[in-house]
């Protein structure tokens, strides 16, 4: 794998633009096409595609497992605590309204951190797969 | 004819799912087991997404001028259905992997005949 | 209706059926993996053409991207190139699958039409989201804000699906799974504990 050097450039300048379009998929997902589901998938892959090319170890040191196993737990955690912010603000579990001033602005806020939530468990859990595979040694 | 046309989709989704079905139960690779079990699955997601369509319909995203959109129910269904499955997938993958280890080989009827046997070959 | 428009659905509907019947017949493992591949590539093409378009999104990230790289990298770790032994059609299976087949498509034959607009699926809640949810959320996706919003404990569930299979693979297949297993002697168990983290 070491001496791909078109592999290597190419990636090099693909990994950037690739992660600000699963950013821009994340945030514009209320907008356009795009949300939490795919916004995570396309962030997992440019990690893939570091991991691909540099080599498994190299892809642990940018990303520790350890570090990507609390984001995906920390995404299902912060589903969790938008929907109880809900319940402590007055109203019920996972009901958005309360949560700004206004039920449309409450709604905008909820449904953006709900998606954060849902883009962090999963882009965490597909590089989460995808080392454990990689990681194999038989 | 329209009748043809009305029901085309769902028709080819039943060859779809049957296609997957047969592999699932005639072969005994179980990589290929699960890419039938795949390929089901994504003929219940094309049969949800054909009943969501409506003729003259656009995306189910509001925009000035369209009043008539998809019905986005479905979409939401089988978006999330889709990484779901990708996740189970993984699962069934990374189960296979221990088989492997543990059997020696992925076959089903060659798993079978060894535990018929009652020879365990340990790991 | 446009004809055009049905032509396409018809084709691609026609491609995709090929494409399943050929990995029903392929032996090579690399061509099975390779074709589904392509499968769930023209899913997302078909799901474009039904105005889905977030749902294509999707299948064209997951089912084309992850989901093929993953089945390539069992293929890698468990060695297998080619189905072992070759089998001819088999014909109790077959039947089965047949009279299945048969049964749904006599089951779909008093289905409302496909793009039926007074199909009883498009006339339930759907006005409701696509009249009310860019009022109440302030956001023009419909299928956004029913995700995240209308159908909140869903998608809750579907995430929490998402995360146990995610440790079910760590737990199968994560380092130091050997210390956990009962009855088995690990040889390199120092190094496993050295590596964990």
């Amino acid at each position: 794998m070491n001496r791909h050097s078109i592999l290597r450039v190419v990636a090099k300048l693909m990994i950037p633009y690739i992660l600000l379009f699963a950013l821009y998929v994340q945030f514009h997902g209320d907008f356009g096409p795009g949300g939490g589901f795919q916004a995570g998938v396309i962030f997992a892959a440019a990690f893939i595609l570091y991991a691909l090319i540099f080599g498994i170890e190299n892809g642990r040191k940018v990303l520790p497992a350890r570090i990507n196993r609390i984001v995906m737990a920390g995404g299902v955690l912060l589903y969790c605590l938008v929907g109880l912010a809900g319940m402590f603000l007055g109203s019920e579990f996972l009901d958005y309204n309360v949560l700004g001033p206004t039920p449309v602005a409450g709604q905008h806020y909820g449904i953006l951190l709900v998606e954060l939530g849902v883009g962090l468990t999963v882009s965490s859990t597909m590089i989460a797969i995808f080392y454990v595979f990689a990681g194999q040694d038989i | 004819m329209e009748t043809v046309i009305g029901l085309f989709n769902y028709w080819i989704v039943i060859v779809l799912m049957m296609a997957g079905f047969y592999i699932v139960i005639a072969q005994e690779n179980m990589i290929k087991k699960m890419v039938g079990l795949s390929i089901f699955q994504v003929a219940v997601f094309v049969f949800y997404i054909s009943m969501s369509n409506v003729f003259g319909g656009t995306a189910p995203i509001a925009a000035e001028g369209f009043t008539r959109y998809s019905n986005p129910l479905p979409h939401v269904l089988i978006l999330t259905a889709i990484v779901v499955g990708v996740a189970t997938t993984a699962l069934g993958l990374a189960l296979i992997v221990r088989i492997k280890e543990e059997f020696g080989t992925i076959e089903d009827d060659q798993i079978r005949d060894m535990e018929e046997h009652g020879e365990e070959s340990g790991a | 209706m446009n004809p055009a428009d049905i032509l396409i659905d018809i084709f691609l509907l026609l491609l995709m059926a090929a494409v399943a019947i050929a990995i029903v017949r392929s032996h090579l493992m690399f061509a099975v993996v390779m074709l589904s591949g392509i499968f769930s590539l023209l899913a997302a093409v078909l799901y474009v053409h039904l105005t889905a378009v977030d749902v294509a999104f999707t299948e064209a990230a997951v089912g084309a991207g992850v989901s093929t790289l993953l089945f390539l990298a069992t293929l890698a770790l468990t060695h297998v190139n080619v189905e072992e032994k070759h089998k001819p059609v088999r014909v109790v299976p077959l039947v089965i699958v047949v009279a299945t087949g048969a049964m749904l498509t006599w089951g779909t034959l008093d289905m409302p039409h496909y793009g039926d607009p007074e199909a009883p699926a498009n006339k339930h809640v759907a006005p409701r989201y696509i009249q009310e949810s860019p009022k109440e959320t302030g956001l023009p996706n419909m299928v956004t804000s029913v995700l995240a919003s209308y159908r909140g404990y869903d998608t809750l569930g579907e995430v929490v699906v998402i995360f146990t299979a995610g440790v079910g693979v760590l737990v199968i297949l994560g380092r130091g799974r050997r210390r956990w297993r009962p009855g088995v002697k690990d040889e390199d168990g120092d190094n496993l504990e050295e590596e964990r983290a």
